[in-house]
């Protein structure tokens, strides 16, 4: 929000004036509403291994964040390069492999990643989407730079909150949402259903979609209801799908009816005891036949999760060179795999000054922030490291840009990071703003939910009002 | 809509209906309290009786003083019955197709949690026992109303319907039983103040002493009985409850009323259709509490047929038989 003289960036400036005429018991009072509004919506996540209170709320800061349009149009530049280069990846990996055999990447990367999946090869999805909905992490530097952090190809989530912060924020500052000319998120639901549907209409002209949850158990079970709920379609189980004759049914109160499309947020592992892990009591058996047979489609498509191994992430600049033939718009982090012995060496010389990834957790496990850790973690780490070095990647610790955040001292800068959500459908559509989460903690830089961050509402904020739309004829009120 | 959603629906529907009525049980006694000072303790018993968990409580509580019996129908989360308890399966029911009901609805629910587990309410139900009571009924009321003005009326409000409606003729009953448990009828009191004392406060807690007044006038038990259990026009009573329960039974399988396609038609087809033609007298005649005990057996079972009927998790293989090739999108369950 501020340049390096501490002054607020032009585009904060009349939010900034806004903001600083209020005092800060003012802002309190309004941050506790909305909190409370949170709770009595149930705008919740689940907490493993807690029983009464195991509900809580995201906690939610209620300083928007703004990136201004033109900004705005080069990320989603980037971001649509990436999809469709990434898309093209995965499909190539079920099919020739020609990166692998032109020499791109390294067969054994491939080969060796967790998320593969053996079962999809030969593959084609409907419309060769193997990606629907991606939800990609970008961090920006000191210098306003942004970088490409994580793709999330598999099942991300958060895109409820974005949905629900604007809502929040609409309430809190009526008055400087008005006049802030921000973009509009409220779409969001529909184009989903748009592009789930289309998977299917060259099948069924109404393609009946569900939303495939793994209970109400689940950390993301808000998102899962808050989404069939906006879009009207059922939240289903794995218990209420059968699969006969390759066609997939869930049972009714009037007997049994045809699914087409499942937009579903189980793992691959659990989706199909018959394809994958055999012991998963969440997904449905045969459900990959039926997928396989062109009977219904699956969104994400199983195997697209290949892109998230993080070694294969450091390849994303090459990918984008090898199948569109451009330069990517925009960069990784810069990142080293520890399976290159020199790339390894350098790691494991400065772990103290590095980022330390597993190849295939989410959430922010397993990680090793060097800065921040013991010589003990250090020594641990390298052992992990040289045991097995396809399992590890590193990177140099970014001087990542800081948000106003409000706190028990007032407004103070915290860490943040960005999630723009993506779909591809008949075309690709980029959520303007997405879910911007915070270190709520000082100086910490792990904004996961699971570790206690928190989030606020991003606004791509354009210079000039939105055309107000005109009614066709408008009929006075007598 | 998915058997899992209806199930859910439904129970989330009972469970509400049955924290209300539990808050009207409670409120009988605390209106007799007062208006029979020297009735005392031995007075709350006849509470946990009637609701049936009598052996759950006995199990935790040594007697049944006001104080216990209060927290073993309000706040245990031990018994299933508890207000809390009964809150609690709401929610999570509703939490479980929030993507199917209006979000005023779970709205509604998760304050009204949210309510019970404030750290005053405990303190709330014994000192300020009537607002806090009150509040509970006025919830659960303000639940069917956002309900019907907030649901499509279709098969999910259909279900919900039905699954008020039977479990309020089921406490309506049991009401109705308190009385015969408090005062085991003995005729020497037929008739005097206490007698009255007693009928108006048990109407009171069904919400039905002015509608009683403007129908009977006077308090009479057989005319209490017509009221409470036959009267065709009074929503919590009995045969009222049951014929709109079928109603909705029956828009949700699509048959006609007076026929039947399932078992819990037929069941709760003749349960109404005896009761239509049943006279307070002979109720009176056969005995109060084995008539309410019949009814409430009745009224299990025909709580089984629905969750056997459209709940129950059958195989698809039985459904498609008889149809093949698969042409259609949607099979008829084979009953």
């Amino acid at each position: 929000m501020f340049d390096a003289e501490r002054k607020p960036r032009a585009h904060y400036r009349a939010l900034y004036d806004r903001f600083w005429q209020l005092r800060t018991d003012e802002l309190e009072r309004r941050q506790m509403a909305a909190e409370r509004s949170m709770r009595r919506l149930g705008i919740t996540f689940s907490v493993y291994g807690d029983q009464e209170g195991s509900e809580r709320i995201i906690p939610f800061d209620i300083c928007p964040r703004i990136i201004p349009e033109a900004e705005w149009k080069f990320l989603e530049r980037g971001l649509k390069q990436r999809i469709i280069a990434l898309n093209k990846f995965i499909d190539d990996i079920y099919h020739k492999q020609s990166i692998v055999r032109d020499g791109v990447i390294p067969e054994f990367v491939v080969r060796s990643c967790a998320t593969l999946r053996q079962q999809c090869m030969g593959l084609d999805p409907p419309m060769g989407i193997w990606c629907h909905i991606t939800g990609v992490d970008l961090v920006r530097d000191r210098e306003g730079q942004f970088f490409v952090l994580e793709d999330n190809l598999r099942c991300p989530s958060g895109v409820s909150y974005v949905l629900q912060n604007r809502q929040l924020i609409k309430q809190t500052f009526p008055q400087i949402f008005e006049q802030a000319h921000v973009l509009p998120v409220d779409d969001y639901c529909s184009r989903l259903l748009d592009a789930l549907q289309a998977q299917m209409q060259h099948r069924v002209r109404q393609p009946h979609v569900v939303l495939l949850t793994p209970g109400s158990f689940n950390s993301a079970y808000f998102e899962h209801s808050y989404l069939a709920q906006q879009m009207g379609i059922p939240l289903v189980e794995g218990r209420d799908l059968v699969v006969h004759d390759s066609y997939v049914y869930m049972r009714t109160t009037r007997g049994f009816e045809r699914v087409d499309v499942i937009y579903r947020r189980i793992d691959d592992d659990f989706l199909d005891p018959q394809a994958f892990r055999a012991d998963s009591m969440l997904g449905v058996p045969g459900l990959m036949q039926a997928y396989r047979e062109g009977h219904v489609a699956l969104a994400n498509a199983p195997g697209a999760g290949i892109a998230d191994d993080k070694v294969v992430y450091a390849y994303v600049p090459e990918i984008i060179r090898y199948y569109l033939d451009e330069e990517p718009i925009l960069p990784n982090v810069e990142t080293f795999v520890c399976w290159d012995e020199t790339q390894r060496n350098h790691v494991l010389a400065n772990l103290d000054k590095m980022v330390v990834k597993p190849a295939n957790e989410s959430g922010g496990y397993g990680m090793l922030i060097g800065p921040r850790s013991t010589k003990e973690e250090q020594a641990t780490f390298a052992e992990l490291i040289k045991a097995k070095p396809r399992n590890y990647i590193a990177q140099p610790t970014l001087n990542l840009s800081r948000v106003p955040v409000l706190t028990e001292n007032g407004m103070e800068g915290r860490h943040v990071d960005l999630r723009p959500f993506v779909i591809y459908g008949k075309e690709i559509y980029v959520l303007p703003g997405g879910l911007t989460r915070v270190a709520l903690r000082k100086g910490s830089l792990v904004v996961n939910s699971s570790q206690g961050g928190g989030s606020k509402d991003t606004w791509v904020m354009s210079d000039r009002p939105a055309p107000a739309p005109v009614p066709a004829s408008v009929t006075a009120v007598s | 809509m998915l058997s899992r959603v209806a199930e859910s629906i439904y129970w989330m529907s009972r469970y509400m209906e049955r924290a209300e009525n539990v808050a009207r049980f409670i409120a009988v006694n605390l209106n007799l309290n007062l208006d029979m000072p020297g009735a005392g303790e031995q007075q709350w018993l006849p509470l946990v009786i009637t609701t049936g968990d009598h052996e759950a409580f006995a199990k935790q509580y040594k007697t049944a003083t006001k104080q216990n019996v209060i927290r073993f129908l309000t706040f245990d989360r031990e018994n299933p019955n508890s207000i809390m308890s009964c809150v609690r399966s709401a929610r999570e029911n509703a939490r479980a197709v929030r993507e199917s009901i209006s979000s005023e609805m779970w709205e509604h629910i998760n304050r009204f949690y949210l309510m019970l587990r404030e750290s005053g309410a405990e303190s709330a139900a014994f000192e300020e026992s009537y607002d806090f009571f009150d509040q509970i009924r006025f919830s659960g009321q303000q639940f069917m109303g956002i309900t019907d003005a907030t649901m499509t009326h279709g098969e999910g409000w259909h279900f919900c319907r039905l699954a008020r409606l039977i479990e309020r003729a089921d406490k309506t009953s049991r009401i109705l039983d308190v009385k015969y448990f408090i005062l085991l009828p003995s005729p020497a009191d037929v008739g005097t103040p206490f007698d009255d004392i007693q009928w108006s406060a048990l109407l009171r807690s069904a919400s039905a002493l002015e509608m009683y007044r403007q129908r009977h006038g006077r308090l009479e038990p057989a005319s209490v009985v017509q009221f409470l259990v036959l009267d065709r026009e009074f929503p919590r009573a009995v045969l009222y409850c049951l014929t709109k329960a079928n109603e909705s039974l029956h828009a949700i399988s699509g048959s006609a009323i007076g026929g039947f396609v399932n078992k819990p038609e037929q069941q709760l087809g003749q349960l109404r259709a005896e009761l239509a033609y049943t006279s307070s007298q002979q109720i009176i005649e056969r005995g109060l509490h084995e008539f309410v005990d019949d009814l409430q057996k009745r009224l299990n079972s025909v709580g089984e047929g629905i969750s056997d009927t459209f709940f129950a998790m059958r195989t698809i293989d039985v459904a498609i038989q008889r149809q093949s090739p698969v042409t259609q999108s949607q099979f008829q369950l084979a009953t």
